[in-house]
C-alpha cells in the first residue's frame, strides 16, 4: 500500500470515529438506560460534598444526589473522581455522562457543557482568619496579605472590591502552610470547604468571622446537546427542591443550611 | 492607546480571541506589573548568579581545603536538586528557622518575603553551574600565562583579578550565555511561591477569562523577546571583549 492510500485511510478513519463519537453523543439517555449504569463524575476530596470513606465507597451530598438520579433510571451509578482542572474535559471526552462536582454556573462554563436548570445549590467565599484578627468587616482587608488559590475566580474581587493583596499559591496545602507562617493574615476560600477546615482540632486558633460573599449556584452539567438527559436531570431537581432533600442531606452531613436551599426548598414546596 | 484597545475588544465580540491585557484596565495593570516583577527577576538573579559564580570560582583554586571544599559541596548541592524543590524549601522550609517581624496589623510575619526568597534560591541555583562554566574559562588558561603573572610578584588574587578571570571569561562566554538564558526561563518557578511575576499574573488573568491560549501565546512571545535582548546583549559584549591573537 502506497503512503498515499495509507493517509488517506488514515482520514477516512478519522472521520468515521468522529462521526461514531458524534451518534453516540446523540442520544446519552438511552445509551445509560441500555447500558444500565449512569457515569457520575463527582469530587472526592470536597468533605462533606463528596470524600471516599474509609473503605473506599464516595460518600457526601453530591454522591447521594447522584444516586438519586440512577434510582429514578433504574439504573446502576458509576463514580468517576474529579478535579476542578478536569471535570469539564472529562464530560467532554465521554469518560463521564453527567457531573456533580461543586462546579459555578457561570456564563463561560455554559459554553463549553450544558449546565442544568434549576442550579441545585449555592456557596459562597469566604475568609478564615486567625482569632486574634479581631475582624467585624471586609472593608479591613484592605492593604492586608490574603492566602488564595491560583484560579479561583473571587480572587479578582477580593482585590479590586476590597483591596485585599492577593497572595495564591498553587494548591490548598500551601496557602494554609503560608497562613500558618504568617505570610498572609487571611485566606480565602470558598465558604463550605472553610466550614470543613476548621472542624478540624489543629485549626482551633482559627475562624470565619465575616459574612460570606457573592453566593454562587452550583450547577449539575452534562455534554452540550444531551437534552434529555438534562430535561431528566432538571425534573430531579426540582423534586429533591420540592422535598427538602438538599436540606435533609445538609444535616445529614453536619453543616448549616444554606440559604439558597432554603429559599429554593420554599419556592417549590 | 484607545485604537488598540478598541481594536481588540472588536475582536474578542467578533472571533472570542481575548487579549484582555489590551483593552482591561485592570488586566493591564497586574500584566505589566508582573512584567516589571520578571525584569526586576531575571536583572537580580543575572547579576547574583555571576558575581557568585566569580567568587566561587576563586574559591575553587584557594589554597585553604576548607574553602574548597565548601564550594565544591555548595555546586553538588545546587547542582543536584531541581531548582522548584529549592523554590519550596528556601520558602517553606528555610524560613520557618528564621525570627518573624510584625507587619501593619500587629500580626507576625516571616523576616523575608517571596521575592527575595526566589531571587536567593534562583541565585544558587544559576550560581552553582556559573562556577563550575567560570572554570572551565579559568582552566583553559596556560600555566605559563599565571606563572609568568607570578614572575612578575602579582598577588594570587591579583593575577584571579587581572589575568585568570579576564581571559577566562573570553574563553567561557558562550557557555555562560547559555546558561543565563536557561535562568531567564526558570524564573516562573517563583509563581510557585506567589511571587507576582509574568506566569503568575497571566494564570490570574487567564482563570478569569479563560483565555489561555491567548495567554500562553503572549508569554511565549515575551520569553522569547527577553531571552533574544539577553542573547543579543552577550553577543556583543563577546565581540567587544575579544582580544585579537588571542586565538578566540
Amino acid at each position: 500500500m502506497n503512503t498515499k492510500k495509507f493517509a488517506l485511510l488514515g482520514i477516512l478513519a478519522g472521520l468515521g470515529a468522529t462521526v461514531a463519537i458524534n451518534a453516540a453523543r446523540a442520544d446519552t439517555l438511552q445509551d445509560i438506560k441500555t447500558k444500565g449504569v449512569l457515569v457520575v463524575g463527582v469530587k472526592a476530596d470536597y468533605p462533606p460534598f463528596g470524600s471516599l470513606s474509609p473503605s473506599g465507597e464516595n460518600i457526601g451530598i453530591e454522591p447521594d444526589l447522584a444516586r438519586d438520579l440512577a434510582k429514578g433510571l433504574g439504573v446502576k451509578v458509576q463514580f468517576v473522581p474529579v478535579v476542578a482542572s478536569n471535570r469539564m474535559q472529562f464530560l467532554e471526552q465521554g469518560k463521564i455522562d453527567v457531573m456533580i462536582a461543586t462546579m459555578n454556573d457561570t456564563p463561560e462554563r455554559a459554553k463549553v457543557v450544558d449546565i442544568v436548570h434549576p442550579d441545585y445549590y449555592a456557596s459562597g467565599y469566604n475568609i478564615m482568619v486567625p482569632k486574634t484578627l479581631s475582624l467585624t468587616s471586609w472593608s479591613q482587608l484592605k492593604g492586608v496579605p490574603v492566602c488564595a488559590i491560583q484560579g479561583a475566580f473571587y480572587n479578582k474581587e477580593v482585590a479590586e472590591k476590597f483591596g485585599a493583596e492577593t497572595v495564591a499559591f498553587t494548591g490548598v496545602a500551601e496557602a494554609l502552610t503560608a497562613l500558618r507562617q504568617g505570610r498572609c493574615n487571611a485566606f480565602v476560600y470558598d465558604d463550605t470547604a472553610i466550614e470543613g477546615k476548621l472542624q478540624d482540632p489543629t485549626w482551633k486558633d482559627y475562624d470565619m468571622p465575616l459574612q460570606s460573599q457573592d453566593a454562587q449556584p452550583w450547577g449539575i452539567a452534562v455534554r452540550l446537546g444531551d437534552t434529555s438527559l438534562a430535561d431528566y436531570i432538571s425534573k430531579s431537581i426540582i423534586s429533591w427542591d420540592k422535598t427538602g432533600l438538599i436540606l435533609s442531606l445538609e444535616t445529614k452531613y453536619g453543616i448549616k443550611h444554606a440559604a439558597f436551599a432554603v429559599q429554593m426548598h420554599n419556592k417549590y414546596k | 492607546m484607545n485604537l488598540i484597545a478598541a481594536w481588540f475588544s472588536h475582536l474578542n465580540d467578533t472571533t472570542g480571541i481575548n487579549f484582555t491585557v489590551f483593552y482591561d484596565p485592570f488586566d493591564r495593570a497586574r500584566f505589566v506589573q508582573g512584567f516589571l516583577v520578571t525584569l526586576e527577576l531575571c536583572g537580580v538573579t543575572i547579576t547574583g548568579s555571576v558575581m557568585l559564580g566569580i567568587l566561587g570560582a576563586w574559591g575553587q583554586g584557594a589554597a585553604s581545603i576548607w574553602l574548597r571544599r565548601l564550594v565544591q559541596f555548595y555546586i553538588q548541592m545546587f547542582r543536584n536538586t531541581p531548582p522548584l524543590v529549592q523554590v519550596y524549601f528556601f520558602y517553606f522550609g528555610l524560613s520557618a528557622l528564621l525570627p518573624e517581624v510584625k507587619n501593619s496589623l500587629g500580626m507576625s510575619q516571616p523576616l523575608i518575603g517571596g521575592f527575595v526568597w526566589a531571587s536567593i534560591s534562583l541565585i544558587c541555583f544559576a550560581g552553582a553551574f556559573n562556577v563550575e562554566i567560570f572554570r572551565s574559562g579559568i582552566e583553559a588558561i596556560p600555566h605559563s600565562t599565571i606563572e609568568a603573572a607570578e614572575a612578575l610578584g602579582f598577588t594570587r588574587l591579583q593575577t584571579y583579578r587581572q589575568v585568570v578571570l579576564p581571559l577566562g571569561l573570553r574563553i567561557c562566554m558562550p557557555a555562560l550565555t547559555n546558561n543565563l538564558v536557561n535562568l531567564i526561563k526558570t524564573t516562573p518557578l517563583a509563581y510557585a511561591i506567589a511571587v507576582p511575576e509574568l506566569l503568575y499574573v497571566s494564570n490570574q488573568i487567564w482563570s478569569d477569562n479563560e483565555n489561555v491560549p491567548e495567554m500562553m501565546l503572549l508569554l511565549f512571545i515575551i520569553y522569547i523577546a527577553l531571552v533574544g535582548v539577553l542573547v543579543f546583549i552577550m553577543h556583543r559584549w563577546e565581540r567587544a571583549l575579544r582580544v585579537p591573537g588571542l586565538g578566540l
